[in-house]
């Protein structure tokens, strides 16, 4: 067929987006004490600032762990929208002052991607966040970002864990101290570093019975002071020991079983062994972050346009190894608990399925199959999280990997007998929080991206069948199906 | 000097699909791969296998469903596809497209809205009608790239991973060694079917393969439903729900990017998610509810004509390179049957693949970019 070329192609996307809907001097990405204070400080020197955050969370998005691991102990009130959204107003005094300050606040709106220029892409106008709430998602435009996300629960598996019961130490507080919605009584607190000490703390004062804290090493782990505040309040430490298991009903945890054989009443094992900076925003945007032992994980290199503050820069250095720390309770858990010991929940994937990059349950293994393992990948090349999760499906669930992907890189450097800080950083990908179709769609899109759109790359002469080509059927075919980039 | 009878450059779905072939004839095969095994475009595209157009379909519909047992691991493959119309345009289109099948053989049935939503739950009233391929299918491509891999190895194969090919040692019209980062390998013959780095790679050869490379975005949502029919298109979208439930879904305009011998820098995902996703829930309603849980992107080469190039070169003379043009994928199977025939039978037992040749080019212009506006945004 013939084709005259126009020296465009109508199916590429340059100038096909949309505009953002707002730009601000500033965008501050979580609204708690540090985000807020960045906020407010901005705005006392005349820049234009909108301050998101995305609590009160909805729901279906706490039932999946998201951002927290709430473990299924909030209160029913957590499905009131309204409420919550007083709750968590009236939990933040700084937010009003940061309105006063001219500060916009959108509250129940989450970030789910920060967009710019670079490597592989130039076809942005400028450089966006995109964010949604419960009704539509959107594009705003700035100047300067400051993440201000926090840091999140570091989960644990153990036999039992996958009930509703367990849960994490930042979900606890912010159930605690910001919902007040949380629905258990008697806690039994992994770990006896600062984090879990505070958190016993904090379950006190909010009139909450502590049957005990757990400790993996020989001797409990935080500050002095602490200590000293835990004792005084009668908590008591078991240290040497491991959670060999949860058990409990239809309502979730009853018992933890200790691996020194003890039970212990009670409905809630909150899992206070770390706290992971909040990356997610800087990894999917290719942003520069490093492994720290010191300040929790990975922590955003920091840079002009994209800063980080908060516990999302990195725990405060007390110069303790909290990576160490985990591979210890790690260690400790897979030497005790059976290979069958669910990894990922969402997909369901044992640690031995993990270990043997084994396919999901839905596909058949044949013989070859189940002589894979990692030893068997090891031979060609370093373990890499983002391979083992395709071929297990660890971390590919809805909670989008924030229950296991830290235990699956310890594991993989467990098995692989490799320091932590070789396993990749498993990628993160935008939309970093769940966010429905619906919601998630541009319903407005630009007549430029409609006219683009073509369902691969608009190249008329690609589809014609080989028998149609030379024959009249081929020009009927173009005519047909393509308008795109030729005459 | 490490080596091999065949030294294959790169160890995507093409290059190791070729690599089981060889190894499956007995030949002695190293595969050399930049990073891992399928990490460009062969592990994450939409994962179809209905490429009627090709001279290759009739070998990639004939081999498709017996993967899985002769490479011994699981591909997830599915059978047939539905392509669901959202606007009268594209009932008009894709009754076009049936008439044409039922032309060339291939067996297709138009359905009305009711039997779109029988086969398609997640579909609504909103569509027009659709047309059903009993043809083709689809499968997860990550899975089956290991697959090959594994697969290759069983057969006694080498696959060297993390090790990017720098060069070419020729002598007497040959290419005599493939030079890495970690010393040569030794070749009899050379299969170079590296994806978005085969136009550099070529030119070291003094071959120039006319390919633009460019950037394409899928999203995935949370698992739906198992439906009875999961390679669905429509709506100028290609996906598939996979066999976990999970809707993968691509389409939209693409971005045009350069891409050196040591392949993309990068692969971002872009807002370009809220279009698909507003496509995704228009073509199947009853899904609108469901979380996008990820987004990624891929690095695509194409041809001028859209079309692979699949050729054995007459100088150097033992040379055979592979780009498939955005289809090698679904092709896998019967490209690599092709690439085999070429090393050691110079010539494809089962089709004629001279469309496929880099003959064609002979005339292109020299701004053949241009003139299609292929180019990088400035």
């Amino acid at each position: 067929m013939e084709l005259n070329f126009t020296g465009t192609d109508l199916c590429a996307i340059a100038g096909t987006r949309s505009p953002p809907e707002a730009r601000y001097d500033l965008v501050v990405i979580g609204a708690g004490r540090s985000g807020t204070a960045a906020a407010i400080a901005a705005a006392k020197t005349g820049s234009s600032v909108l301050l998101v955050d995305e609590n009160p969370v909805s729901g279906p998005l706490m039932g999946n762990d998201v951002p927290l691991y709430f473990g299924g102990r909030m209160t029913a009130a957590t499905q009131n929208s309204e409420r919550m959204l007083e709750a968590i107003f009236m939990s933040a005094p700084a937010l009003e002052q940061a309105m006063e300050a001219g500060v916009e606040v959108l509250l129940g709106t989450s970030a789910w991607g920060v967009y710019r220029n670079g490597p592989g892409v130039s076809s942005l106008p400028e450089q966006v966040v995109g964010l949604a709430d419960r009704t539509r998602s959107w594009l705003v435009g700035f100047d300067r970002i400051v993440l201000a996300t926090g840091a999140r629960d570091l989960a644990l598996a153990f036999p039992g864990w996958n009930q509703p019961g367990v849960m994490g130490a930042a979900a606890l507080r912010m159930l605690l101290t910001r919902y007040d919605a949380f629905a258990g009584r008697r806690l039994v607190v992994l770990g006896s570093h600062d984090l879990a000490l505070q958190t016993a703390l904090v379950a006190t004062e909010h009139g909450l019975e502590v049957a005990a804290l757990v400790e993996v090493r020989d001797a409990p782990q935080g500050s002095a002071d602490l200590l000293a505040q835990v004792a005084a309040a009668g908590i008591a430490i078991r240290c040497g020991q491991s959670i060999a298991s949860a058990s409990g009903g239809i309502e979730g945890v009853e018992a933890a079983t200790l691996t020194s054989g003890e039970v212990i009443d009670c409905d809630t094992i909150c899992v206070a062994v770390g706290l992971v900076p909040s990356i997610e925003l800087v990894d999917a945007m290719h942003g520069p972050r490093a492994l720290n032992p010191a300040r929790g994980g990975y922590i955003p290199s920091g840079e002009e346009t994209v800063s980080a503050v908060g516990s999302c820069a990195g725990l405060a250095d007390t110069g303790f190894d909290h990576i160490c720390y985990r591979m210890d309770w790690m260690r400790a858990l897979s030497a005790t608990s059976a290979p069958d010991t669910i990894i990922c929940q969402c997909e369901e994937v044992t640690r031995a399925d993990l270990l043997g990059v084994q396919p999901p349950n839905y596909l058949a293994r044949p013989a070859a199959m189940g002589a894979r393992s990692l030893e068997t990948l090891l031979g060609d090349g370093p373990a890499n999280p983002d391979q083992i999760k395709r071929l297990t499906r660890a971390g590919m669930g809805v909670c989008q990997g924030r229950r296991c992907r830290d235990q699956v890189a310890m594991l993989l450097a467990i098995e692989a007998d490799v320091p932590f800080g070789t396993i990749p950083l498993a990628t993160h990908r935008a939309p970093v929080r769940p966010i429905p179709l619906r919601i998630m769609a541009d319903w407005h899109e630009s007549e430029a991206m409609t006219a683009a759109w073509d369902v691969w790359f608009g190249i008329p002469t690609q589809w014609v069948p080989v028998q149609d080509i030379g024959t009249p059927h081929e020009d009927e075919h173009r005519q047909m199906l393509y308008t795109g980039m030729y005459e | 000097m490490s080596g091999a009878e065949v030294v294959i450059v790169g160890g995507g779905v093409t290059g190791l699909s070729a690599g089981w072939w060889l190894a499956r004839s007995g030949v002695k095969v190293t595969v050399l791969d930049k990073g891992i095994v399928g990490w460009e475009a062969s592990g994450r595209n939409g994962g179809g296998a209905s490429h009627y157009q090709s001279p290759l379909f009739d070998e990639e519909h004939r081999m498709w469903p017996q993967m899985d047992d002769l490479l011994g691991y699981p591909t997830e493959h599915q059978k047939d596809r539905i392509l669901i119309a959202m606007t009268e345009r594209q009932w008009e289109q894709y009754r076009f497209v049936a008439e044409r099948h039922k032309r060339l053989g291939h067996p297709v049935d138009v359905l009305d809205v009711k039997q779109v939503q029988d086969a398609v739950p997640l579909a609504g009233d909103n569509c027009f009608g659709g047309v059903h391929y009993r043809f083709g299918g689809h499968a997860n491509p990550q899975r089956t790239v290991q697959a090959y891999a594994w697969a290759l190895q069983d057969l006694g194969g080498t696959i060297v991973q993390h090790n990017a090919v720098t060069g070419f040692e020729t002598a007497g019209g040959k290419v005599t060694a493939v030079r890495t980062a970690a010393g040569d390998y030794g070749c009899d013959t050379v299969v170079v079917a590296p994806g978005p780095q085969t136009a550099a790679l070529m030119a070291q050869l003094g071959i120039a393969v006319p390919l633009a490379n460019a950037r394409a975005e899928m999203i995935i949502t949370e698992p739906a439903p198992m439906m009875p029919i999961g390679g669905v298109d429509g709506h100028k979208l290609y996906g598939r729900q996979t066999m976990r439930g999970s809707l993968a879904y691509g389409g939209g305009p693409h971005e045009w990017i350069d891409v050196d011998a040591t392949g993309p820098a990068a692969r971002p995902s872009t807002p370009l998610m809220r279009n698909l996703a507003s496509r995704l829930a228009e073509l199947l309603p009853k899904a609108a509810h469901l979380n996008v849980i990820r987004s990624w992107a891929g690095v695509i080469e194409n041809s001028p004509d859209g079309r692979p190039i699949i050729d054995r070169l007459t100088s150097p003379d033992n040379v055979v390179v592979a780009s498939m043009s955005g289809v090698g994928f679904g092709l896998s199977p019967a490209s690599g049957h092709a690439i085999r025939d070429l090393v050691l039978d110079g010539a494809c037992s089962f089709a004629d693949i001279g469309i496929l040749g880099l003959a064609r080019f002979a005339d292109l212009e020299a701004d053949w970019r241009e003139r299609r506006g292929w180019m990088p945004i400035a």
